[in-house]
């Protein structure tokens, strides 16, 4: 039967734990079909991050190392993995749906003619053949599709797949030559949001503000909110399209999907888009002032107050518990 | 310069789709058909360039005779004419790039704006599968796009997992638009006047010579779990007690 491979993401040779689902969502692939789970890591200096994958029981880690991948690029992705696959003969790649993967796997779909399955939340197996569940419609409906040929292409939306974790186990890194040419595409910069706090698609509990901040100077209550928790700090469309917030704290159906243990949405009206981003956290609590905002709906429990008292009051309650509890 | 703009008309994204009971495709009954909202942002940028260095813009659909009312959207913002290609619905995303492929083939623009995703079936994949199978260079959920090299190469900043991405392509090349790129205009009256005269080309799907039997098979849908439903609280303090001794995440 045919082995899967696994894209690795990493940011410069910092490994990304989107990685980890998509090893998960790959291995219950590949205990559905009868193959191996593989890893690839493309880049330049980036050893390191192959050991890493190492732990989490893949059977090999490729390496394909060059210059020309010092930067990450669409164009020398996508054909590299292409020349892999081909010549390897692998029946399935897997990666994350992060930006990362949603720009590079449909150009190699493209370029092995292979359908891909973008996104996905689940899979079954009827007979000998495997199904995969996506989102479609902001979330609204969940599609069960088939891929039809080989090699078949998955992205997979990190929340929807619990990450791998080590195995004890450690599998053999290969070096393999690969080689790309990027043509008429240069890198030319990054712009990287600074922050201490967690990434938002792997917090633990997330703050995200709305319009009703009404100003950039108000996200401070937010944060100060969010120091409590160690949380992430998310945002609406409307916050981040006001400048108020960087574009990748947009939480939504276009932006972040996120699902932590604890969502505190603070004016924050629930746009359909929205809710799409969140909707699969496991406790929602919402802070609005509109009783009727749609962000009532999927609220384990809401309070209809205005954020700027509320927030604050939450802000002395927590702390007072915290220095009973000392 | 030469801008090709591809649409997709979708159901509107603010209205919360109905599943049909037997799981084969949404309710579309009384549901008004819109431009996709990323595609238009597409056509807006188009405009906006034509506006600078002139030329032409170019709008693309791959679906039907029933697209035509978006079309004409399109083309009362400001753009000049439109090809249909006429196809059978429930393309997958290979079948729907390969159509645009051979139009490009044609038309021999200088720059092809997508939308970033269609926010309906969300698959996020035209514009990059479109790139590879011309051979282009792709930039894909791009918030600038700025033309340098005396309109030869573009330079592009793309929203990326922790924070913007610049990079530079040759022309012609596939850019796919994010939402911060520009505010698309309304059609104007007047627009709306004029576009009922322009051109509108539709060729047969089935005169280009592509094979589009769909690789990616939509079997069912169904609707999401949901979520027991929520209740409201009376105060902050019973918030935080909620939180900490029913939902225990404090």
């Amino acid at each position: 039967m045919a082995d899967v491979l696994v894209i690795v993401e990493h940011q410069d040779g910092v490994f990304r734990k989107t990685t980890l689902s998509t090893i998960t969502a790959a291995k219950a692939f590949a205990n559905l079909i009868r193959g191996e789970v593989d890893a690839l890591v493309l880049g330049s200096g980036v050893a390191a991050v192959a050991d890493t994958v190492m732990a989490y029981g893949v059977r090999k880690v490729l390496l394909g190392e060059g210059a020309v991948f010092a930067k990450y690029l669409a164009v020398t992705y996508a054909s590299s993995v292409a020349q892999v696959v081909k010549e390897k003969g692998y029946g399935a790649v897997f990666a994350p749906a992060s930006t990362f993967g949603k720009d590079f796997m449909p150009r190699l779909s493209g370029l092995l003619d292979a359908p891909l399955a973008s996104d996905i939340v689940g899979m079954t197996r009827e007979g000998e053949k495997v199904r995969v569940q996506r989102a479609i419609y902001a979330g609204n409906a969940i599609a069960t599709v088939e891929l039809i040929g080989s090699p078949i292409l998955f992205t997979v939306r990190q929340t929807a797949f619990d990450a791998a974790v080590p195995t004890g186990a450690t599998a053999t890194v290969e070096a393999i030559s690969v080689s790309a040419d990027p043509g008429e595409t240069a890198f030319v910069s990054r712009h990287e949001t600074k922050s201490d706090r967690p990434e938002l698609t792997e917090a633990r509990v997330i703050v995200s503000a709305g319009r009703g901040i009404k100003a950039q100077e108000n996200f401070k209550v937010v944060e100060e909110l969010a120091d409590l928790f160690h949380a992430a700090v998310g945002a609406s469309r409307a916050v981040v399209d006001a400048g108020w917030a960087p574009n990748d704290w947009q939480v939504g159906q276009t932006g972040k999907i996120v699902a932590p243990e604890l969502y505190i949405a603070l004016g924050i009206s629930g746009a359909i888009q929205h809710l799409a981003g969140m909707k699969d956290s496991k406790v929602i609590v919402a802070i609005n002032k509109d009783e009727e905002a749609p962000i009532f709906e999927v609220a384990d429990y809401g309070l209809v107050a205005d954020l700027f008292k509320a927030v604050p009051e939450m802000i002395a309650e927590l702390n007072h518990h915290k220095k009973q509890s000392l | 310069m030469k801008i090709l703009a591809a649409i997709k008309p979708i159901p509107n994204p603010d209205e919360k789709v109905k599943i049909k009971p037997d799981g084969t495709g949404i309710i579309l009954d009384n549901i008004k058909m819109v431009i996709n909202p990323f595609c238009e942002i597409a056509v807006e940028e188009g405009l906006r360039i034509k506006e600078k260095l002139g030329g032409e813009v170019v709008i693309l659909t791959i679906g039907t005779r029933e697209d035509e009312q978006q079309i004409r959207t399109a083309l009362a913002m400001g753009a000049d004419r439109a090809v249909l290609v006429e196809a059978e619905k429930g393309l997958d995303a290979l079948a729907v790039a390969k159509f645009m492929a051979r139009v490009v083939e044609r038309e021999k623009p200088d720059l092809v704006l997508l939308g970033k995703q269609a926010v309906d079936d969300d698959n996020s994949q035209v514009g990059q599968i479109l790139a590879a199978l011309l051979s282009w260079p792709q930039a894909t959920f791009a918030s600038r796009v700025e033309l340098v090299a005396g309109g030869k190469k573009a330079q592009i900043t793309r929203e990326v997992d922790g924070g913007l991405e610049t990079i530079e392509v040759s022309l012609p090349a596939v850019v796919t638009t994010d939402l911060r790129l520009n505010e698309p205009r309304y059609a104007s009256l007047p627009g709306i006047m004029k576009a009922k005269k322009k051109e509108l080309m539709v060729i047969p799907g089935a005169s280009l010579g592509v094979d589009a039997a769909p690789k990616v098979r939509i079997l069912s849908i169904a609707p999401p779990k949901e979520r027991a439903a929520g209740r409201k609280v009376a105060d902050v303090a019973e918030l935080v007690a909620k939180l900490r001794n029913e939902s225990k995440v404090l």
